[in-house]
C-alpha cells in the first residue's frame, strides 16, 4: 500500500461536489476509479442513490458493474466511493462504518451541511476511521 | 453449465488470488456452491449460513441484479458471466 493520502484533481472534487448538490436533498453518491493501487483518483463516475434518501445511499448496482467493468478494461480498478451529507460534517457515520466494503477503498464524504461544500477523504479498516489527505492537483491525466 | 464467475479484489484472495473461476451450476444459487466447495476460504462471504445471498453483496447474471431476476433460482447458460460486487451503501 501506498502512503495515506490520494491524489484527487479539483476537477474531480468540483465533479463529485456538483453530483451532490443535484441529488439534494437526497444524498448523492458515486464511484471513484483509478490505478489499482489506489494511489490517485483519476475519474469519478456519478451513479443513482436507489436508497432514494436524504439519510441513505446506496449505489446503483447496475452502475457498480459497468464501472467495474470499464475501469477494468483500461487497467483501472474502483478503488472508492463518494457520497455527500445532507446536513451533517463530512465524517462517517456509524451506518458508513457499518457497510463499508473494502478497507483498501478512499471514502470521500462530501458535505453540504454549510453554504461551502466540505470535502474529505478517509480508510475504513476493520471498524476504525482514520481520515487521510487529498493531494488536490490541478490537472490530472484522465482516461 | 460451465461457468465463469468474476470476484471483487476482495474477495480474491480467498480464491488464491484469481480473478476468474470457472465453475459448474445450472442456477445462480448452484454456481456459489460450486464456488464455494472450489474455494472453501468464500464459505459464509457470498451466501449466509442459510443459504441466501449475503446483504452486503450483489449478483449478476451478465447485466442484470439477480435480486431483479429470480435470485438464486435464476438460471444461468455454458457462456453466461457472474459477477460479484460488494453493494455500496451507507447514510448520513
Amino acid at each position: 500500500m501506498n502512503g495515506p493520502g490520494v491524489v484527487i484533481s479539483t476537477a474531480l472534487i468540483d465533479e463529485m461536489v456538483a453530483h451532490c448538490l443535484a441529488s439534494y436533498p437526497e444524498e448523492g453518491c458515486g464511484l471513484l476509479v483509478g490505478p489499482p493501487d489506489g494511489s490517485a483518483v483519476t475519474r469519478c463516475v456519478p451513479t443513482g442513490n436507489v436508497a432514494a434518501s436524504a439519510k441513505l445511499y446506496t449505489v446503483d448496482p447496475r452502475a457498480h458493474l459497468r464501472a467495474e467493468r470499464d475501469a477494468e478494461e483500461k487497467g483501472l480498478a474502483v478503488v472508492g466511493v463518494f457520497h455527500s451529507h445532507t446536513h451533517t460534517d463530512p465524517y462517517p457515520s456509524p451506518t458508513d462504518v457499518v457497510q463499508a466494503p473494502d478497507p483498501s477503498w478512499h471514502y470521500v464524504l462530501v458535505s453540504l451541511r454549510h453554504e461551502l461544500a466540505s470535502v474529505r477523504s478517509y480508510r475504513i479498516v476493520g471498524g476504525a476511521i482514520a481520515e487521510e489527505p487529498i493531494f488536490e492537483a490541478a490537472r490530472l491525466e484522465s482516461d | 453449465m460451465s461457468v465463469e464467475v468474476r470476484l471483487p479484489t476482495l474477495l480474491r484472495a480467498a480464491a488464491n488470488g484469481s480473478s476468474r473461476v470457472v465453475v459448474e451450476g445450472d442456477t445462480v444459487g448452484e454456481v456459489l456452491k460450486s464456488l464455494e466447495q472450489a474455494h472453501p476460504s468464500l464459505s459464509g462471504q457470498v451466501l449466509t449460513e442459510d443459504g441466501t445471498l449475503h446483504r452486503f453483496v450483489n449478483v449478476y447474471v451478465d447485466d442484470d441484479d439477480v435480486r431483479y431476476l429470480d435470485g438464486l433460482d435464476t438460471k444461468v447458460l455454458d457462456d453466461s458471466v457472474v459477477s460479484i460486487l460488494p453493494a455500496v451503501a451507507g447514510g448520513a
